[in-house]
């Protein structure tokens, strides 16, 4: 891309009541030359899976294409796999729990997590750019948010390897077995770390896949096992589509299943599960609610709102979708927010001044846009920030409804875009009230200077996260998940460790 | 916090509405410029523009008229012909401009007067008893109507940030009001002196107070108070700006000074102020680096952008 003359000059708009000793002179266009993320990262042509500490290729001999979301190349081929290559895995997975490292002391184990953590954070530039290539995310978030947290998680239940006597006192605790984890394609590498670590830190050994869509960093995480010298079938990777994930469900020689996805897909696994004595974990959609009052920092509160529904193009299961804001601040806030929200630049995500990436894929950016287009029929008002946007590849300007109803589709239905549903309250009873007419209950968020309301509105909230003036921010010793359609079972923190443990 | 009601001469009251701002979101935020790239000929923009909207201060005890002088000099000339010209063989060579202002002490506004007389750099001031404003007003306005008289087309006065702190609002939009009168043309940036108002709800209440007293500019700091300006208390102050510009259709200047001295740390201010102003802003009538090292790094700058080479620090004059 080549860019020539970046400034523009132009003529201020009248002058204001201000004599002119001094001359008001025109203020300058200050567009930012692209900044591209300009080191390289080496990639093979194809992937096998990770299998008993080798790259094997898939039984099958099929592949899948791995794609860039932002240009629409090839990055690479990955595995199609099979009930007969997830068979493997779970056979390497046991023997290695068997073998080894369900014999491993604590200390031991946590030696290797802290090793990963280690590689992870030495790694971290390669990880965060081939993370922005292969799901579209903007390269700021990939290297400040995803790969920082990545090696939190790893890093974090390291410390509980040796410590799980405390994790319930007065109880004994033991390792589960071989872990069957199915994970989505919005926090890739994150959502590799949030199931590995605590696993590995339990004693359990592993099968993950990955979501076909963004299979790669898992890929380059198998890499790091092998660098850290992880005993061979301690974590198995196999990629492939659903009926890859459904063959791992299914298989008889799994002891848990953790997944983080759709909640369609999650209902089918816990159906399938549910006949048998595997242990379940489900981290599901959401459709959290902000919750503006007139007495908040308002300012921060539309930054937090921006945060909270268009980071990550909104591909996020907590994303704050659903903006109650007090009726009195109804117009400064939604005139903050158009402000704020045209400063967003969208665009290439290996660009570091890009703030909104590449949709995910082709199939996500075609859901978002007929649901908009659904939303446009049911009445309120659409606003879209006018940023240009790249000829190629899945791009989406950051846009919100308001006023619609709370039957309306966007008002309900997780969009996992950056499309925002903007409604109003009046009263703190009110706005908990709206909070939690929903099927979901992920997150919420409050926005108030008055302590004793965010208090009282937070007890009233049926959400498993509520954040108080701030929005996403994650954290490896916080636990994590939902109440009703978003899900069960925790992750991260002390909580984050039961799901692999038998407590006895 | 409560909204403040002020008398307004004339007799009518207005209110400075409360308007309370969360420090760690609003940190967070202002941090978020600090990730902004800026490349090629971005960069090259940004630092000319920055070198536009310095003004190069000096204000020791120790001031002579000898250096004050030289620094006028250097106002003018930023660099040397010399080095200019070595420049100037480059086909991406721009002219380097002047800096908006010098920057004095009132005892040293005479020589600088004569220094500058026909630049076209602006002359400010320091005035009403600075840094510590402890003086009364009689004392204030006059020290702010000698400066004028001889020469200063900009007063930089300080709040009473004593009688802030004591709720004496009055006291404080009052004695802005007389040294405003008391400017005539001269512009008036009034330094809020953030490093002792601490929390940024009192940030944004002595913002918004200058500017319904008549403040052309805003200024977070002497440079004589630990934190002076910050990204963070520079933000809170340019948010102002921009609620005060949709309130009342006027412009304020923003005047972060102390603490600036890299051009790197100038480019994340210059982004910070596009993206919450926005492009009207980016002109030195409306925004200016209180500073003195920073010129000579983002002259080094400039040389590097143009010629693909850094010269070595002895090349850049001192003054």
């Amino acid at each position: 891309m080549t860019k020539k003359k970046v400034i523009k000059k132009k003529a201020t708009k009248k002058k204001v009541a201000k004599k002119a000793s001094h001359k008001i002179s025109k203020g300058m266009v200050f567009e930012y030359a692209p900044a591209p993320e300009s080191t390289k990262v080496e990639i093979l042509p194809k992937y096998g899976n990770f299998i008993g500490g080798k790259f094997v290729a898939p039984k099958s001999g099929k592949y899948m294409e791995s794609r860039n979301p932002a240009t629409g190349e090839l990055i690479t081929k990955i595995a199609l796999s099979n009930a007969s290559d997830i068979d493997s895995a779970v056979k390497a997975a046991r023997k290695a729990y068997t073998e080894t490292w369900s014999k491993l002391s604590g200390m031991d184990r946590g030696k290797y997590l802290f090793r990963i953590a280690r590689i992870i954070q030495e790694r971290s530039r390669e990880l965060a750019i081939l993370e922005t290539m292969d799901g579209g995310k903007p390269i700021k978030e990939s290297r400040d948010v995803d790969l920082p947290l990545v090696a939190q998680h790893f890093f974090y239940n390291a410390g509980w390897a040796d410590k799980l006597d405390y994790v319930m006192p007065g109880k004994k605790v033991k390792s589960i077995g071989v872990c069957g984890q199915i994970i989505p394609w919005n926090f890739p590498l994150m959502m590799a770390a949030w199931k590995i670590a605590p696993a590995l830190a339990c004693g359990n050994t592993i099968v993950l896949k990955p979501a076909e869509q963004t299979s790669l960093t898992a890929l380059r995480l198998a890499e790091i096992c092998k660098e850290a010298g992880l005993p061979d079938g301690v974590v198995n990777i196999v990629t492939g589509a659903g009926e890859t994930g459904a063959a791992l469900v299914e298989h008889k020689g799994v002891n848990k299943i953790a997944f983080t996805g759709s909640t369609d897909i999650g209902k089918h696994i816990a159906r399938t599960a549910g006949k048998t004595d595997k242990k379940l974990t489900m981290e599901l959609g959401g459709k959290s609610a902000n919750i503006i009052f007139a007495d908040a920092a308002i300012d921060q509160a539309v930054d937090g709102v921006v945060n909270g529904i268009y980071f990550n193009q909104g591909h996020v299961c907590c994303a704050g979708s659903r903006l109650l804001v007090e009726e009195s601040v109804k117009d400064i806030v939604l005139k903050k927010l158009q402000k704020r929200m045209k400063q967003i630049r969208v665009g290439n995500p290996l660009d570091k001044n890009t703030d909104l990436g590449a949709i995910n894929s082709k199939e996500q950016f075609d859901k978002i846009k007929s649901l908009v287009k659904q939303g446009k029929t049911e009445g309120g008002e659409f606003w879209q920030a006018p940023c240009s946007l790249p000829t190629k590849g899945y791009f989406f300007a950051p846009c919100y409804f308001v006023d619609q109803s709370g039957s309306a589709s966007i008002s309900r239905e997780e969009v996992f875009g950056p499309v925002l549903s903007i409604t109003t309250f009046r009263t703190p009873e009110e706005a908990v009230i709206k909070a939690n007419d929903t099927a979901y209950g992920l997150a919420a968020g409050v926005w108030s200077e008055k302590g004793s309301k965010i208090h009282k509105v937070a007890a009233g909230l049926r959400a498993g996260v509520i954040w108080a003036n701030t929005y996403n921010k994650f954290d490896a010793t916080s636990p994590f998940g939902g109440f009703k359609e978003s899900g069960y079972g925790r992750e991260g923190g002390r909580h984050g460790l039961l799901p692999y443990l038998e407590v006895r | 916090m409560f909204d403040v009601s002020i008398k307004v001469p004339g007799g009518d009251k207005i209110t400075i509405p409360h308007f309370p701002i969360d420090m760690i979101a609003s940190n967070e935020r202002a941090k978020s410029f600090t990730t902004r790239s800026i490349k090629k000929d971005s960069k090259m923009d940004a630092l000319l523009l920055a070198t536009s909207m310095v003004d190069l201060t000096t204000l020791e005890g120790m001031d002579t008229p000898g250096k004050v002088k030289q620094l006028c000099g250097k106002a003018i000339n930023p660099i040397s012909p010399e080095i200019q010209q070595r420049m100037s063989k480059y086909d991406n060579f721009r002219e380097v401009p002047k800096v908006a202002a010098i920057c004095v002490y009132p005892s040293m506004v005479p020589y600088a007067a004569e220094a500058l007389a026909g630049s076209g750099v602006q002359l400010a001031s320091v005035a009403t008893a600075f840094p510590a404003g402890q003086l009364p007003l009689d004392i204030k306005v006059a020290d702010v109507k000698r400066a004028v008289k001889f020469g200063a087309t900009e007063i930089d006065m300080v709040i009473d940030r004593g009688a802030f702190h004591c709720g004496k609002y009055q006291k404080v939009f009052d004695e802005i009001i007389k040294v405003k009168e008391a400017c005539g043309d001269a512009h008036l940036k009034v330094i809020l002196e953030t490093g002792e108002l601490k929390t940024y709800d009192k940030v944004r209440l002595a913002s918004w107070l200058a500017m319904e007293a008549g403040a052309d500019f805003i200024k977070t700091s002497t440079g004589k108070v630990s934190p002076a300006a910050t990204m963070p208390v520079t933000h809170v102050m340019l948010q102002a700006i921009a609620d005060y510009y949709d309130y009342s259709g006027k412009k304020i200047g923003m005047k972060p000074a102390g603490g600036i001295k890299t051009s790197k740390q100038a480019i994340h201010y210059l982004c910070m102020v596009n993206e919450t102003l926005g492009p009207d802003w980016l002109t030195p009538d409306l925004f200016r680096f209180g500073a003195s090292s920073l010129l000579n790094d983002l002259l080094k700058q400039v040389f590097k952008q143009v010629t693909g080479q850094y010269y070595y620090d002895d090349m850049f004059s001192l003054d």
